[in-house]
């Protein structure tokens, strides 16, 4: 019988610090047995339980796209146990990778439609891997016009740096980059929170668009009215929650919302769909 | 229907025969209560019980369980690789195991053995498991089976129903593979049905008629998860809590679990041990955001898994077999019958005139 708590071995490739706190890095993690990597097919908004062994599980988003074959990307914040463990560790460390777990963006309905996806801090991993999967050139043309809305406290807190200047380059991508306050001189995009720059800059809610949020809470409350301001429809409102969790497969019991479970039903879930479970996360 | 007549007598010998094929285990006379414990070679187990203080669902899904064993030792090739470990699958036959307890099994069975994902350890060992259920003659008054989807004589779950009936047992063969348990305890004495059915019926419409104790959930499926997430009464159920988690370690039908790594030199096991949605830790995030932050939140996700998420869920009834441990256990006296009477009853607010 398949056994879903067995992570699969890999070893860590590259350690990138992504912000200037030193907070976030970015692991690209590859494989061991080269047989997992097609085990382990995936979609963007899905995550994974990175295991270590001696220290435990964290459930943390796919940052990379499977567009992109050969590794896979996690980028990480430390905050408890095992991040903290993590972030010491070294290129070459072997650990474990089980899943990928839960549901995904809803690609197939986003299919022929516009899409804007709006992040915010170091929510921005799985968005990452949204971007990076619908500019792929066997993808982009499945897409209309494509927004991003991406905005964290600073310029050296934005995560991907080199990316976001590469996609600001593209004409089939618009670019949106915000900071919360900058004194740099050289700061050539947006400053102000996000909210305010979904307002100003983001299309018209439509039939045909659809918005994909993560970010912290605040960041939501406040764009929530923006995008209803803007006639986007609820079921056209994507969102991705986060839980404490274990097995991530439905079965341990902790990070329910009403009766769906945020690791196998979620962590991605309509704005309607919430609406309808108790506001417990 | 089939029944077979076992002299009680004949138990021990019956028994012995089992003992050779099967690990054996059954209830057991302890300091204060009953417990389902191995039975060594010749002991007989102890039917002069009601419900055991813990229910058998450890049976199956053990306070705790090693998962995969590793090594932190550099030196070692396969060094911090997770690695299966062999897993004790022998037959087991539970002897006395009450209907309620088999039930259980069945509604937990859902959790872990589901379409997308099957928990390898859970089914393992419920695979492993023959169950031998001994009617319930004489109920607690903390039973409520009849109303919770059971009852005191229910067959779902069981292998073999046994029915005390005096001097001897009744036994009802329920599936091939409790069939095959009794042949090799070489108890075949098929008796005359009618007359079977009738000892049985009388037995078993006594035992019903001594449960008085009930729960209503007709209007649960029909009611607003949101309504009664927000209904008032919470604030009156959880005042008493002291979230010592008694509850969910008693019940038959909690699972929740926790998953720790645990180290000793360069050795160490991933676990998985009871977990309990009492305790404030089990959904603290890394960010020291707590969605079920006071116990307020904890009692209501209790009762709410329990009467509501789980009927909407499965489409089903609830997930309580009418057991009452919980009830005799609870150090503050919270009684899930009292809470599923609030939650059935709950007014609709939109069918509710303000005031």
């Amino acid at each position: 019988m398949f056994n879903p708590y067995l992570p699969y071995p890999v070893r860590i490739a590259e350690i990138i610090t992504e912000t200037e706190d030193k907070n976030l890095k970015t692991f690209k993690f590859v494989f061991l047995n080269p047989e997992d990597e097609e085990k382990f097919s995936y979609t963007p908004g899905q995550f994974a339980e990175l295991s270590i062994a001696g220290k435990g599980e964290i459930p943390i988003g796919i940052a990379s796209s499977p567009t992109e074959k050969g590794f896979i990307l996690f980028t990480i914040n430390k905050v408890g146990l095992v991040t903290n463990h993590l972030h010491a560790m070294k290129v070459g460390d072997i650990m474990g990778i089980r899943g990928p777990l839960g549901n995904w963006y809803p690609w197939e309905l986003m299919e022929g439609k516009n899409v804007v996806i709006i992040g915010g801090g170091f929510a921005f991993t799985t968005l990452r891997s949204s971007i990076v999967y619908m500019l792929h050139p066997d993808n982009r043309l499945k897409f209309k016009e494509i927004h991003v809305i991406y905005g964290a406290r600073s310029p050296g807190m934005l995560l991907y740096r080199e990316e976001l200047a590469a996609w600001e380059r593209r004409d089939d991508i618009h670019m949106h980059i915000t900071v919360d306050a900058t004194k740099d001189p050289g700061w050539k995009y947006n400053v102000g929170f996000v909210p305010t720059i979904t307002e100003k800059k983001a299309p018209q809610g439509d039939e045909n668009t659809y918005g994909i949020i993560c970010g912290p809470p605040i960041m939501i409350k406040f764009t929530q009215p923006v995008l209803d301001k803007l006639g986007y429809s609820h079921d056209h409102i994507i969102m991705s929650l986060e839980n404490r969790m274990k097995c991530g497969i439905g079965m341990c019991g902790r990070c329910n919302i009403g009766k769906e479970f945020v690791c196998k039903d979620g962590p991605v879930f309509t704005l309607s769909q919430l609406s309808a479970m108790p506001k417990e996360y | 229907m089939k029944w077979i007549k076992i002299e009680k007598k004949d138990f021990n010998r019956g028994l012995s025969a089992l003992a050779k094929a099967y690990r054996l285990l059954g209830p057991v006379k302890k300091e204060k209560a009953h417990a389902f414990e191995a039975l060594n070679e010749g002991q007989t187990p102890d039917f002069d019980f009601f419900n055991t203080h813990l229910s058998p669902k450890f049976l199956v899904q053990p306070q705790s369980e090693i998962l995969f064993e590793y090594s932190l030792d550099e030196g070692k090739e396969d060094h911090h690789i997770l690695k299966e470990i062999q897993k004790d699958l022998l037959p087991r036959l539970v002897v006395g195991i009450r209907p309620c307890d088999a039930a259980a099994l069945l509604l937990v069975r859902r959790n872990f053995d589901a379409s997308k994902y099957r928990d390898p350890f859970w089914v393992g060992a419920y695979e492993s498991l023959t169950l031998f259920g001994l009617a319930c003659g004489a109920p607690c008054a903390t039973c409520f089976c009849t109303t919770a989807g059971g009852g005191p004589f229910n067959e779902a779950g069981l292998d073999a129903l046994l029915v005390d009936a005096g001097d001897y047992f009744l036994v009802r063969p329920i599936t091939e593979k409790g069939e095959g348990a009794l042949k090799t305890a070489g108890w075949e004495n098929a008796v005359d049905e009618k007359t079977a059915l009738d000892i049985v019926t009388l037995l078993k419409t006594a035992a019903e008629s001594r449960i008085t104790s009930t729960v209503e959930t007709d209007h649960l499926k029909n009611q607003s998860t949101v309504a009664l997430y927000d209904a008032p009464f919470w604030e009156d159920v959880s005042f008493s809590c002291i979230n010592c988690g008694t509850c969910t370690y008693v019940c038959p039908t909690c699972w929740c679990f926790d998953i720790q790594d645990e180290c000793f030199g360069y050795s160490g096991v991933r676990m998985r041990n009871w977990d309990s949605c009492m305790y404030p830790l089990f959904t603290l995030h890394g960010s020291g955001h707590n969605p079920r932050g006071t116990k307020l939140h904890r009692v209501r996700q209790r009762f709410m898994h329990k009467l509501k998420y789980y009927v909407d869920k499965y489409d089903d009834g609830i997930q309580c077999v009418g057991c009452g441990r919980c009830i005799q256990s609870c150090p503050v006296n919270i009684d899930i019958r009292k809470v599923c009477k609030l939650m059935n009853s709950h007014p609709d607010p939109s069918t509710v005139c303000p005031v």
